[in-house]
């Protein structure tokens, strides 16, 4: 049952990627481009813990904070340098 | 449990196909920000249920991650409609007025700051 929940799920999620790739590619502006990477990075973290429960092991949850965290950092960096020129002044 | 992952994962999927669809810069960011904080979140609520009562073993790393991401997807999606806002000159007569006296705040330091440059 949540084997069969757990497959449609990585289903769903790796649609959501080529969703997200598609918009990458396609973007017509860096900030459309910027805002696929960010959706990408959420629905790895998506993927990453749904293979969690589907191996039953706890240890990628770790990886799943490291992409939160990266994600939100490489978008808040790409999106200031967008705003003002450069990343650290 | 298996409803939680269904619905967090076609949230997720909502999310996606609405950043893939939408015509708009603005309306694009619309569906992302709030779809796949939802599906987010309903994963990790699957995930904590599976792991206290399925495995036996209580982890509140989820609770950090969504902590985390909770936190940080109202300021990345402000930070993009800033930027957005910033680069696209012919929007700018479409704005609602402000009541503050330097008008919007993000068009502000273009004209003050001299160190952008011209692009």
């Amino acid at each position: 049952m949540i084997a069969t929940a757990c497959l449609i799920a990585l289903a769903a999620i790796s649609l959501a990627l080529l969703l997200n790739l598609y918009r990458l590619a396609v973007g017509p502006h860096a900030l459309d481009r910027v805002l696929a990477l960010d959706t990408m990075v959420i629905n790895a973290i998506g993927l990453v813990v749904v293979l969690g429960i589907w191996f039953g092991v706890t240890i990628f949850f770790e990886a799943a904070l490291l992409f939160a965290m990266v994600g939100f950092l490489s978008t808040v960096a790409f999106c200031k340098y967008l705003l003002r020129g450069n990343v650290i002044e | 449990m298996t409803a939680l992952l269904l619905t967090g994962s076609f949230f997720l999927l909502v999310g996606s196909f609405g950043l893939a669809k939408l015509p708009d810069m603005m309306r694009r960011l619309h569906a992302p920000t709030k779809a796949t904080t939802l599906g987010i979140g309903a994963l990790l609520i699957a995930s904590m249920v599976y792991f206290t009562f399925a495995m036996g073993m209580p982890s509140f790393h989820e609770l950090m991650i969504t902590l985390f991401l909770f936190i940080t997807a109202p300021v990345t999606a402000h930070l993009v409609a800033k930027a957005y806002i910033l680069r696209h000159p012919d929007l700018r007569p479409h704005l609602p007025d402000v009541r503050a006296s330097g008008g919007w705040a993000t068009l502000g330091t273009t004209t003050a700051d001299t160190r952008r440059g011209d692009d």
